[in-house]
């Protein structure tokens, strides 16, 4: 048997020199932390390009699929991409429930502390624990539907998604726990590890101005694609072409969507909107 | 300096407040004893913190309420105690900063006398002798005779600064993370070790350090909630101060050739 079992099955792990594992696993959550954060931040601003027009968005899913670098739209890139968020997903959330409450008890105990603290900070923290909670349930939701559907991408695919599919509420809390969850995230990054340094005031205003910012970005996007979506509705499973363009062979509804189609990026040079 | 206009009595009279002040009380050796507020009403006076009432009430009111009290000057930190819901210095508390209505309740987290008295000692000498807040020595004896070495007159300063903690247990009393899990060190624990880091005339190094500090009831388990920094009644820079530990603690756990322990 190893040692170092040995001596934890016995209860004799602390006795020893101090195990430098709390040290590592704090760096891996405020990293993987701030690498989800910054990741939600532009994902928010990639969704948000159907503010600028369906082909803009258009070619941002594309290029997600590596359409402009191999000619060809590879929708298993996304599938990557969503894997490998999915993992990082599951180490922040594995060493942020060594944070949680574990118990009914400390739960009670905290919850009465922030209550009658009526501190900012404090309370803040226990809606952190509510949105992570939370995502839990919707981000592993919508990274399954990201690995398993990565070609249901685009202007017009999504926009059936959110409205014809009826998934609008599930996109509306997803929206607020994740830009909550994130935003408050990174300014709990720069206090726990005084970088970059600003006064805690400053850090508390930008919070509150990209907490404001994400959510009114968030928000105009998906009422967007919910309009979409629902103009749409008639021609749900029409993949979205982009403009003086006609479908490429194949892409017809309930085939290989346009969206995430073979089509070379030069058709379409010098023609968007 | 000119003296201040008189004002005229029925103005002055129509300004004090009559404080409702509740006190939680509760006597943990009293088998009987029930945890209750109890109101006093008292007429405000001008200047008066809540250590003038309090002493207030238990001469003209009632002698058996408890509480702590040395310095009167925020100096001993002994008159702690929560004050509509957050830990201050009763004698540093204003009553005209506070509404009509005053509830007093003990210390959470320490060890309760009765009504607002805690042990805060007991729970300090006990971290005191887990974190070794005194000067550790290696290369030579301890000899009380021999004249202390110079030290620049700008880290006397800095190591006073950090010094300056009275261990009254507000920051304990605020930490979300002390209230959940009770062996956790609080920032008057990383102050400390603040503090003796900075002194010339401690030996230990960071990997003496990271043995103290160096897990989840140390700095790691710190979730940066800050109420400790921001009830401390000295106002000392505890946000500065762990997050800096923090990064020294990372940085000497990834060190591959560690040293002290």
């Amino acid at each position: 048997m190893h040692d170092g079992v040995l001596i934890a099955q016995s209860g004799l792990a602390g006795r020893g020199r101090k195990s430098r594992w709390p040290a590592r696993l704090d760096l891996l959550q405020s990293l993987t932390g701030l690498l989800l954060a910054l990741f939600v931040c532009a994902h928010l601003f990639f969704d948000s390009s159907i503010l600028l027009g369906k082909d803009a968005m258009w070619a941002v899913s594309k290029f997600y699929e590596g359409y402009f670098v191999f000619g060809k739209a590879h929708p298993w890139l996304v599938s990557m991409v969503a894997g490998t968020l999915c993992v990082v997903f599951m180490a922040h959330a594995l060493l942020a429930l060594r944070k949680f409450p574990i118990n009914y008890r400390q739960y009670r105990t905290f919850h009465a502390h922030a209550r009658a603290m009526r501190h900012g900070d404090t309370r803040l923290w226990l809606w952190q624990v509510y949105t992570g909670f939370l995502l839990f349930f919707l981000a592993s939701a919508h990274l399954y539907q990201m690995f398993f559907w990565p070609q249901a991408i685009g202007p017009h695919a999504s926009s059936d998604r959110i409205w014809s599919d009826g998934h609008w509420p599930f996109y509306s809390v997803f929206l607020i726990a994740v830009v909550l969850h994130a935003v408050t995230g990174l300014y709990r990054l720069a206090v726990k590890w005084g970088r970059p340094g600003l006064p805690r005031p400053t850090l508390r205003t930008l919070r509150r101005l990209l907490t404001a910012f994400f959510l009114a970005l968030g928000f105009a996007a998906l009422a967007t694609y919910m309009k979409i979506g629902y103009d749409h509705r008639d021609h749900y499973g029409e993949r979205y072409h982009p403009a003086g363009n006609s479908p490429v062979d194949g892409d017809s509804p309930g085939s290989v969507p346009e969206e995430s189609s073979s089509v070379e990026p030069s058709r379409f040079a010098g023609q968007r909107r | 300096m000119h003296a201040p206009a008189p004002v005229p009595a029925p103005v002055l009279a129509s300004r004090r407040r009559t404080l409702a002040i509740d006190v939680l009380r509760y006597d943990p050796q009293a088998p009987a004893s029930q945890p209750a507020l109890q109101r006093y009403l008292l007429e405000e006076v001008d200047g008066m913190t809540l250590f003038i009432a309090l002493n207030e009430i238990r001469e003209r009111q009632d002698p058996t309420l408890r509480f702590d009290f040395v310095c009167r000057a925020g100096i001993c930190g002994s008159c702690a105690m929560v004050v509509n819901g957050r830990p201050r210095l009763a004698c540093r508390t204003l009553t005209r900063d506070l509404p009509d209505r005053v509830v007093l309740a003990p210390l959470p987290f320490f060890d309760l006398i009765g009504d607002l008295s805690v042990n805060t000692g007991k729970w300090m000498r006990g971290m005191s002798e887990r974190l070794e807040t005194w000067i550790h020595e290696r290369e030579r004896e301890v000899d009380i005779t021999r004249i202390e070495e110079r030290m620049e007159p700008e880290l006397a300063a800095a190591i006073y600064e950090l010094d300056r903690c009275v261990e009254c247990g507000c920051c304990v009393a605020a930490c979300g993370t002390a209230r959940m899990r009770e062996d956790f060190v609080g920032a008057v624990g990383m102050g400390k070790i603040a503090r003796f880091r900075l002194d010339p005339r401690d030996t230990r190094d960071d990997g003496d350090y990271y043995e103290l500090i160096g897990d989840d009831n140390g700095v790691f388990g710190c979730m940066s909630l800050l109420a400790c920094h921001d009830v401390c009644p000295k106002s000392l820079p505890l946000e500065t101060w762990i997050a800096f530990l923090r990064r020294r603690m990372v940085l000497q756990a990834a060190d591959p050739f560690p040293s002290g322990g």
